[in-house]
Parts: C-alpha cells; sequence; structure tokens
C-alpha cells in the first residue's frame, strides 16, 4: 500500500475528499453571506437556517408529494428564496440605517425561530434522504473509492460559485449590485430599484444557502440542528477570507474545508478547532483578512 | 421649538426627582431581594441573579463600550468548569474556587480580547463567536470537564469556614452578596474616569484615538473586566446548581444573554437585571412545554430589535413619564 | 408655470441643521442657468434637494408638470433628471465602459455610444481599465458622458470644474457649449463665475439658503461689483 507521510494513501485521499466536500459547503455558504454583506451591510445569521430550509424542503418535497431530487434542487432554493424576499421586505429592510449589529441580532432571531419551529415539528433527530438513484454507487480511482454523489457534490457547487461569480463580475445586474454596493444612493438617483435590488440580493443569499442545503440531504441526516453548527465554522472562513471579495469567499471555503481533512488524518483531535485556530492566526498576522481590503 | 426645548432638557427638580426615585426603587429591590426567599423558590431566585449578573457584565461590554460580543458563554461556562474543578478536585474552599473561576475567565477574556478586538462592528461579533466555539470544542474534548457529562455533584462547600452553604437559605444570601457587589463593582466602573472614556470610545472611536487615548488598550481592559464578572456568575451558578456543563460554555448561551440585554435596556444599570429575570422566568414556565424555547426567544429577539431597541428599562427613560421623572434616555 | 423645472419655497435639512430657506427658482427648457454662490451657502444642498436625494424637504418642486416632492429617488430619473454629483461617484470596481453604460436609459434622445466616444476620446482609449484609474478631469468628462446616454432632459450639474487644470476647463466648457446646441437644459452649480459667463443664459447668486439675486448674462458686468463682493473672490 502506498504511504504519504507515514499515512497510507487511500486515507489521506479519502479524508481529502471529505475535506472537499465539507469545503463545497463552505464556499457556498460563505459566498451567500458575501454576496448579501456586500450590499445589504447585514451579516445573515440565518443563513445556518436557511441551509436546513433547503434541505427540508427537498424532504417534504419528497415525502409529502413525491418531488424528485432534480426538481427539489430547483424548486426548494427558489421557494427558500422567496422566504427570503418576503423577510427582507417586510422586516430586514427596516434596520438599514441603524448600526449593522441589529442586522446580526434580527437574523439570529430569526434563526431561532426557524429551527425552534422545525424542532417543534420534526424533534431534533435527523431524518435520512435517500441518494437519488442515477448518482447512488461509485467508481474506483485507483487509489480510492469515489461514491458519485460526493463527485457530484463538488461539480455542483464550483459551477453555482462560478455561475454566481460570473453574474456579478460580467453581467449587467452583476454591474448594478457592484456599484450599488459602493455608493447605493447615487445608483438609486440613475434611475435602478435600489430597493428591489436589495430585497433579490437577499434572496439570492438565501437560496444559494438552500441550494447548499438540498446538496447536503443525502450525505448528512436531514436535521434542524444541522444549520447552526456549520454557520459557525462560515462565520470563522468568512473571517478568513475577507468580506471584500465574493473570489475570496469561495477559494477560501474551499481551501479550508481542506485543511480541515488533512488535519483529521494528521492530528484528529483538532479537525473540529482547526479552521478557528486558522482564523485567530490569520487575525495576527492579517487582520483585514486573506482577501480583504479593509482593516 | 420651545416645547422640545422644555422635554430635551428636564428641570434641575426633574433631575432630583429622578435620582430621588431611583434611590426609593434601589431600597424598595433591596428590601425585596432579602424578603423574596421566604415567597419564591430559592434557586429559582439564584438561577435569576446568576444570570443577571452575568447579562450586567456583558453590558459593561455592549451598552458601555459598543462591542457586541457573541462569545460571552466561553466565559460564563468558564468560570463555572473552573470552579467546579477547583472545589470539587481540588477541595478549594468556595471562595477560593470562586476565584479561580473568575481568574481563569478573566485570562480566557485577555486572549479572546487581544484576538478579537483586532476588528471592529460585526467581525468583532463574528470572531468572538468562532472563538467561544473553539473553547466549547476544547471543553467537549478535554479530560477534566468531562466531556458530554459535565462536572457533576460539586460541593458547595462552607464559605470562610463558618457558613454552611448547603442550606438553601444560606446560599442564597451568598448568591445575593456576590450579586450585589458585582452590581457595585459595573456601577463603580462605568462611573468612574475609565467608564468615561469608555463612553467616548463608544460615541466615537476615531474621536477617542485623536483625543490621545490608546483605544485598543481600553477595549482590551473593559473585554477583560467584562469576561471576569461573567466568569464570577458563572462560577456562582456552578455553585448553585453544584454542577458545570457544555450548555453553559454553547453559543446559545451567548445568545440568550444577549437577548436578556436587549429586552432589559443595553446601556442601562437595571436593564440587563430585569431582562435576566424575565428570560429566566419565561425559560422556566416553558421548560415543561413542548414548544422550544428558542421559538419563543426568537420571536421576541426579532421583536425588540424590530420594536424596542432601548429595551424595557431604556423605552421606559425615553418615555414622556421617564423624561418628565428625569431620566435620560441615552445614559 | 411654462418653465421645465420649477422650485419654490423649498426648505431642506441635514439631520437637525436647516440649510435651505425657501429656495425660488425656475429653468426653461432648453436654458442653461448658473446657481453661484460661496462655499456653505446651500448649493449642492439645492440639487441633492432637487433630485430627491436629500428627502428632509418641504415646499414644491415640478419637473415637466411632474410633482417630483412624493416621487421616490430611483423615479427621478425616469422623470428626465440627471445627476452629476461634485465628488462625480465613479465606482471603483466597474470598468470605464461599465460606469458608462451603468445608468440605464430612460428616454429617447441620449448619445449613442459612438457620440460620446467621440465626444471624449480619452474614454474611449481607457475603456476597459477600472474606473477610478482615470485622471480627475477624465472622471468628470466620465461622470458627464454616462447621463448624456441615458437621454435626460434636464442635467443638474455641481462643480464640474473644481479641481481641474485650466487646458481641462477648456474642454468641458466646449462639452457645455455642444449640450446647449443640442438644446439640453442644464442647472449650473459653480464657483468659477468666469468660465460660467461662458456657457450660462442667467445666473442665480445664493446666501445663506436663499436666492438674492437673479440676472441674466447681459447684466453680468454691471453685477460684478456685487459677484466680487459676496464671492469675495
Amino acid at each position: 500500500m502506498t504511504m504519504i507521510f507515514g499515512v497510507p494513501m487511500a486515507a489521506l485521499m479519502g479524508q481529502l475528499l471529505i475535506g472537499l466536500i465539507n469545503g463545497s459547503f463552505y464556499a457556498l455558504l460563505s459566498l451567500g453571506l458575501a454576496v448579501i454583506f456586500g450590499l445589504l451591510r447585514v451579516i445573515n445569521f440565518a443563513h445556518g437556517a436557511q441551509y436546513m430550509l433547503g434541505a427540508f424542503v427537498a424532504l417534504l418535497l419528497l415525502t409529502w408529494t413525491g418531488v424528485n431530487y432534480w426538481i427539489a434542487l430547483i424548486l426548494a432554493p427558489l421557494i427558500v428564496g422567496t422566504f427570503g424576499a418576503l423577510v427582507e421586505r417586510t422586516m430586514l429592510s427596516r434596520l438599514y440605517k441603524l448600526d449593522h449589529l441589529y442586522g446580526l441580532l434580527f437574523t439570529f432571531g430569526l434563526a431561532l425561530t426557524i429551527e425552534g419551529t422545525f424542532r417543534y415539528f420534526f424533534g431534533s433527530s435527523g431524518q435520512p434522504y435517500p441518494t437519488p438513484p442515477a448518482l447512488a454507487g461509485g467508481v474506483n480511482l485507483g487509489f480510492m473509492f469515489l461514491p458519485i454523489y460526493r463527485g457530484w457534490v463538488i461539480v455542483a457547487s464550483l459551477a453555482v460559485c462560478i455561475a454566481v461569480w460570473l453574474l456579478i463580475e460580467k453581467t449587467k445586474l452583476g454591474s448594478y449590485l457592484r456599484a450599488a454596493t459602493e455608493n447605493p444612493v447615487l445608483v438609486q438617483s440613475f434611475g435602478v430599484n435600489v430597493p428591489l435590488l436589495l430585497t433579490l440580493t437577499y434572496a439570492l443569499g438565501a437560496s444559494l444557502a438552500a441550494f447548499a442545503g438540498v446538496l447536503a440531504a443525502p450525505i448528512y441526516q436531514v436535521s434542524p440542528l444541522m444549520g447552526t453548527n456549520i454557520i459557525i465554522v462560515v462565520f470563522a472562513v468568512v473571517v478568513v477570507g475577507g468580506m471584500g471579495s465574493i473570489l475570496g469567499a469561495i477559494v477560501t471555503g474551499y481551501l479550508l474545508g481542506i485543511a480541515e481533512g488533512l488535519t483529521k488524518v494528521f492530528y484528529p483531535e483538532a479537525s473540529n478547532t482547526v479552521i478557528f485556530v486558522i482564523m485567530a492566526i490569520v487575525l495576527i498576522l492579517r487582520p483585514a483578512g486573506l482577501f480583504g481590503k479593509d482593516v | 421649538m420651545s416645547h422640545s426645548d422644555a422635554t430635551a432638557a428636564p428641570a434641575p427638580a426633574a433631575v432630583q426627582g429622578a435620582t430621588r426615585i431611583k434611590a426609593v426603587i434601589l431600597l424598595a429591590m433591596l428590601g425585596f431581594l432579602l424578603l423574596v426567599p421566604m415567597f419564591l423558590y430559592p434557586i429559582f431566585l439564584m438561577k435569576i441573579l446568576c444570570f443577571a449578573l452575568f447579562a450586567a457584565g456583558f453590558n459593561l461590554l455592549l451598552g458601555y463600550t459598543g462591542l457586541l460580543s457573541f462569545g460571552h458563554a466561553a466565559f460564563f461556562g468558564g468560570g463555572a468548569y473552573f470552579t467546579a474543578h477547583a472545589v470539587k478536585v481540588w477541595g478549594l474552599s468556595p471562595e477560593l474556587g470562586i476565584l479561580v473561576g473568575v481568574i481563569g475567565a478573566a485570562g480566557l477574556g485577555l486572549i479572546m480580547g487581544l484576538i478579537a478586538i483586532r476588528r471592529q462592528g460585526i467581525y468583532f461579533a463574528m470572531i468572538t463567536l468562532a472563538l467561544s466555539q473553539m473553547f466549547f470544542f476544547f471543553c467537549l474534548q478535554a479530560a477534566f470537564t468531562n466531556g458530554e457529562d459535565g462536572i457533576q455533584s460539586v460541593p458547595r462547600g462552607i464559605f470562610l469556614g463558618v457558613l454552611d452553604l448547603s442550606n438553601q437559605i444560606n446560599m442564597y444570601y451568598f448568591v445575593l452578596g456576590v450579586f450585589l457587589l458585582g452590581i457595585l463593582a459595573i456601577w463603580r466602573i462605568i462611573n468612574s474616569p475609565f467608564g468615561m472614556i469608555l463612553k467616548s470610545i463608544r460615541e466615537n472611536e476615531a474621536r477617542a484615538t485623536s483625543l490621545g487615548y490608546t483605544v485598543a488598550r481600553y477595549k482590551l481592559a473593559a473585554f477583560v473586566m467584562s469576561a471576569a464578572i461573567a466568569g464570577l456568575a458563572g462560577s456562582v451558578k456552578s455553585l448553585v446548581f453544584q454542577f458545570a456543563t457544555l450548555t453553559d460554555v454553547a453559543w446559545q448561551m451567548s445568545g440568550e444573554v444577549i437577548l436578556m440585554t436587549l429586552l432589559g435596556g443595553i446601556g442601562t444599570l437595571i436593564g440587563p437585571v430585569i431582562g435576566a429575570g424575565l428570560v429566566v422566568t419565561l425559560q422556566n414556565y416553558l421548560a415543561t412545554s413542548p414548544l422550544p424555547v428558542t421559538v419563543i426567544t426568537g420571536v421576541v429577539f426579532m421583536v425588540c430589535v424590530l420594536l424596542f431597541r432601548r429595551g424595557l428599562v431604556g423605552e421606559f427613560y425615553a418615555s414622556r413619564i421617564g423624561r418628565r421623572l428625569g431620566f435620560k434616555s441615552d445614559s | 408655470m411654462s418653465a421645465l423645472l420649477n422650485v419654490a419655497g423649498l426648505n431642506a435639512w441635514y439631520g437637525e441643521s436647516h440649510i435651505l430657506h425657501g429656495v425660488d427658482l425656475h429653468v426653461n427648457e432648453g436654458e442653461m442657468i448658473c446657481i453661484l454662490g460661496r462655499n456653505g451657502m446651500g448649493k449642492t444642498t439645492t440639487l441633492r434637494s432637487i433630485m430627491g436625494i436629500l428627502r428632509k424637504r418641504t415646499g414644491t418642486i415640478t419637473f415637466a408638470g411632474s410633482d417630483m416632492m412624493t416621487m421616490p429617488l430611483h423615479k427621478t430619473a425616469r422623470a428626465g433628471l440627471g445627476f452629476v454629483p461634485e465628488e462625480r461617484g465613479i465606482f471603483a470596481s466597474l470598468s470605464v465602459q461599465e460606469n458608462l453604460m451603468l445608468p440605464p436609459v430612460v428616454a429617447k434622445g441620449g448619445m449613442s455610444v459612438d457620440e460620446i466616444y467621440a465626444l471624449f476620446p480619452n474614454l474611449h482609449e481607457r475603456r476597459n481599465s477600472p474606473g477610478t484609474k482615470l485622471s480627475g478631469g477624465e472622471q468628470q468628462m466620465l461622470a458627464m458622458a454616462r447621463i448624456l446616454r441615458t437621454g435626460a432632459r434636464c442635467l443638474l450639474l455641481d462643480e464640474p470644474t473644481e479641481g481641474l487644470a485650466p487646458v481641462i476647463i477648456q474642454n468641458i466648457g466646449t462639452v457645455l457649449g455642444e449640450l446647449k446646441k443640442r438644446g439640453m437644459t442644464v442647472v449650473l452649480v459653480e464657483q468659477n463665475f468666469r468660465f460660467a459667463s461662458k456657457v450660462a443664459d442667467r445666473f442665480y447668486l445664493m446666501d445663506h439658503g436663499q436666492m438674492v439675486a437673479e440676472f441674466p448674462v447681459g447684466d453680468l458686468p454691471a453685477n460684478m461689483d456685487m459677484l466680487n463682493r459676496e464671492l469675495g473672490v
């Protein structure tokens, strides 16, 4: 058996794969957070709850109406995005003129409410979501066995991250978004409906979280608590990357996922905390974050 | 114009009135706290007092320095763990055990503070949350905390070798004494020259810097003091309930203390105490209901942020009655 | 009431401070007026209030027959008002071309991109560089150019010559002359009345949040002493 640094090749590759999958979720979630933060200046604490909602909507669509995975992958983000738009329009938008901390506190309350409600109806234990038949099984790569679904998660998240990046950097809508991030009042005086843009941006962020949730459903158990633990890690990812750049959020997400996977191989005790340790080191050496411009 | 002037600056007589009213309320509350264990369960009251102290210490940072920490559970839970360990394993007396808890929490605050004050505002909140989550995992894995089980059957001991704390009423007055000392310490801090500088940092950090203050050092000092008081509250709580568990260091606890402060009134001395009383009472009522407490606390959170950002006490101060009595809405 | 833009009894506030105390002005279709005045007299505030960026205001503002007081900010541009702020407002994260194309076209009759690049050849050369990499003069050109594309009927132009070299100021004068030929209505805020006298039809003098004088460009020589005194030149 091939050994690398005294570790079997297959084990190393296996953990690297798990790291890459976690990284896929970190990247999708921190991308959504960065998009929302860029324009709304709100740290969306409810992002984890929206991720959980995505997984639950997929599960309920399947068990109640028999809607399959592929349709849920489109439908769940739309439903959660619409919910996000309603929240933004009716409540969150009232807080923009205040200290940004109120946005964080409000979305924190929202997250508690959503998660508590789902615990009330569905209990705290997880429920399995079947892997879609088309993606069942795996392939032997020679040095390791790759479950097809996991490969799909990596590909799908990468594709969505690139698509969102292109949307923001290369389209007209994206130029509105970037300009409004710099000076919303001037963009509105040009005749762009900035309040609507804010609503759409929040909806986009929420639906990205929901998309990640549907992707996660067949891998992890669908449970009301699945969002809270991951969101705190994603906050650390966002601090490491710096909120300044969309690309930074994506790249940092993947990198830290891989770093976490490697830690599992070489020093498993620290695998829960490695991202937080990296965050502390980055803050000491480069407070603005790896890709951040502000200090 | 003249109307708004009259309401903006209360007459000296009204200010005096406010001071008098505050004194009367203070005495009434003190009397109430001394007598109330005759009517209510001491354990429930002690829980309120511990959380009230926790929230008041947290408010020292949020209300008077303008820093929102999302990681104060680390200090509360850390204090609880350190004291529980010192009393149970090392066999220390309760006063020394509490001292260990406070020093431990302050040390933890120093480390977390040094890292977190490198960023401001929202980032500060996220960093403190992440660091406290790191401490949570440390407590989950470290040997002395016993992982999921926590430290159980912590002896309350004998205070200063004379007062047997296993007696519920003795314990209550001991907790009340600690609580009052803690509140007095906070009152002294916010009314000292140091407290004035903290408030000027809260109002305008750039100006405080330009006036020559080393803002980072003041923020760190406030952070450590706030952590120490949170640790004191956690230490005492571990003696009251005779255990220290992961619940005390979990992020939900950090959220709860924010809620208590927000509900009662950020930046008011009495607000966090009232907020803690309300939240603990609410949790007590909902403990047996199937509805998770977080549904209610989450809704209260949203309502507070949307409608009552000054909190109950702050809204009262800012109301017409409060202003006529001479309270200032921004104190 | 045949004027394109009518402002009457306009009061405006920044927070608690009361800046405009009953501003009255009107601009006819195709006319170019210039508001003179020292710093802090309310010139910029007047433009921002007309545009609807500053919302704490009372009085009446009508433009092309529409009431502008109740109109939300993102609709004022659609009504035909275009604003070029003093700080120019070029976006750093957008290229020159993206900056130019950013404001939506609100009416027919705006310049085409080719016409704009013919008028501002520098912008064409640098169309792919980030907006804020341009020089101050080029940024001013870009800020004006992007409004000209939209088909706005009335341009609110805040101190376009501020901090620019004489040769660039001359360029801006040429552009304004070109706009006048095309029949564009312009409200120009300027400190430099020598520059303004070459393009403006009519002047207003502003002092402490009010218009204190109004005269056509022909009366400028007669008002020279008063202007020198008022503007402290």
